[in-house]
């Protein structure tokens, strides 16, 4: 309620200014013409949006995929681990933004470097998140383990991997707000479909208030699928006693 | 279970944290290991499991496969309490014996509750599952690491001496810093000291004892008496 308050009042004094300042629409559109805008350019922007929004998952799922597989490797060979550790944290400071070309040009134009350029955004904080949590297991419960004679393996599907599940999700947490704008940038840099498209296009014509419309979509699209993603881990680590 | 029992002693020192000592453990009895913070007891008990101790130990170990107890009760809080006494048959890949669970669970005295998951049990209930899943691994061993020190004094009393009751005939090693538990509890009774280790007559009488008796506050009172020296 407080935050639908909020964003009200952001509104209102959005709008307040646009029409104090008397800023020309093609610079600071206000929101009544944004909201106007999503209406009239729905047929646009809808397609557009479930466009992106397919990128974004299918990247989400295989980034997250990725993420789970490297940082359990890493755990179960751990001079693996100790020669990935630092790749991936150099990885973290690549500005991905600056990969999205090279993307296009491997891949093409199609769907395939947009799902890349978010798979790259998820990968690091999933795998990152859980290979920490795999290292370091409760230990009562790794004596526990090691007492009973569990092996690598078990110890490692039976204690290491379910007990590192809330880092797991805070890691896919971290990896789905950023997910969608992983898409958006691929799309601008070389695609001539989606949100990120239709901003470029727009941005190109003058269209400023088509571009506050397709990021306001953005917006709501990132916000869904990182609600519905944190709703289906509460729920995942709740069922197991966390 | 008196055939070829295997011999459990530890005998070695650990530069700068204790001496040349040497612990024997009486077959089928419980010794009670008792001594300040950080005199090493727990070192001792975990070279007897093999585990980690982060020192560097010389001597020899003649230990036998072990089931762990500790402070912690150390559950796993995704699986129930069922799951949690099955433990170890899970994690070595055999079937577990949904029967004997279920017995052991009973024995605890927490019939009725084997599908809750740790987060809803109380700290008592917590430990009582650990000791049903330490009872269920039957092994020749039983290593108990302050099991009971978090726990409040009425709830000491309770599941202490369930654990001693369930554990006759096994033989165990608990490691303590509470002289009143090694007088109710011990079989046999040691006072670890950075000078070593020396033995301290037991009160008569089978454990559990009454916290009580005459004896058992003799004992404590001496034991009391030696950690303060």
């Amino acid at each position: 309620m407080r935050g639908l308050l909020a964003i009200a009042a952001a509104l209102l004094l959005w709008e307040g200014a646009v029409r104090l300042t008397g800023l020309p629409p093609y610079l600071l559109p206000g929101p009544v013409a944004v909201g106007r805008a999503l209406w009239a350019y729905r047929a646009e922007l809808g397609p557009a949006a479930l466009l992106t929004a397919g990128e974004t998952l299918a990247g989400l799922a295989i980034g997250a995929a990725l993420g789970i597989a490297v940082a359990c490797a890493m755990a179960a060979w751990p001079r693996l681990g100790r020669a990935l550790s630092p790749a991936l944290i150099v990885s973290q400071t690549i500005p991905v933004f600056a990969l999205a070309p090279i993307l296009t040009l491997w891949l093409g134009f199609g769907l395939a470097p947009k799902i890349a350029m978010v798979v790259l955004i998820v990968f690091v904080p999933v795998a990152q998140a859980l290979h920490d949590g795999l290292v370091a297991p409760p230990l009562a419960q790794l004596d526990v383990a090691r007492t009973m004679g569990a092996g690598r393996w078990s110890e490692l599907r039976h204690l290491r991997f379910p007990a590192a599940l809330p880092r797991l999700a805070s890691g896919l947490r971290l990896g789905a707000i950023y997910a969608p704008v992983g898409a958006v940038i691929g799309e601008w840099v070389g695609g001539a479909r989606g949100l990120g498209a239709l901003m470029i296009q727009a941005n190109g014509r003058m269209k400023t208030d088509l571009m506050f419309a397709a990021l306001i979509v953005v917006v709501a699209l990132s916000l869904t699928i990182y609600r519905v993603l944190d709703r289906a881990l509460a729920g995942m680590l709740a069922r197991r006693g966390f | 279970m008196t055939a070829a029992r295997p011999t459990l002693r530890v005998a070695g020192e650990v530069p700068g944290l204790f001496a040349p000592l040497d612990l024997t453990l009486a077959p089928g009895r419980i010794t009670c290991l008792l001594g300040a913070s950080g005199v090493g007891k727990s070192t001792l008990l975990r070279l007897f499991a093999h585990l980690p101790t982060g020192v560097t130990f010389h001597g020899r170990v003649d230990s036998a496969p072990a089931a762990l107890m500790g402070q912690d009760p150390g559950l796993f809080a995704w699986l129930t309490v069922a799951g949690n006494v099955a433990l170890g048959a899970r994690l070595r890949g055999e079937a577990a014996d949904a029967a004997r669970t279920a017995r052991l669970i009973g024995a605890v005295g927490l019939s009725g509750l084997e599908n809750r998951l740790p987060g809803q049990l109380s700290g008592g209930q917590r430990q009582r599952v650990a000791l049903a899943r330490t009872l269920a691994e039957d092994r020749p061993l039983v290593l108990l690491d302050e099991p009971f020190s978090a726990l409040d004094a009425r709830l000491r009393l309770t599941i202490g001496d369930m654990a001693a009751r369930l554990l006759a005939g096994r033989t165990v090693l608990m490691v303590t810093h509470d002289p009143s538990e090694a007088a109710r509890l011990g079989d046999r009774i040691r006072v670890m000291t950075p000078a070593g280790i020396e033995e301290v007559a037991a009160p008569p009488g089978p454990v559990p004892r009454p916290h009580d008796a005459a004896g058992v506050l003799a004992a404590q009172a001496a034991l009391t008496q030696r950690l303060l020296a």
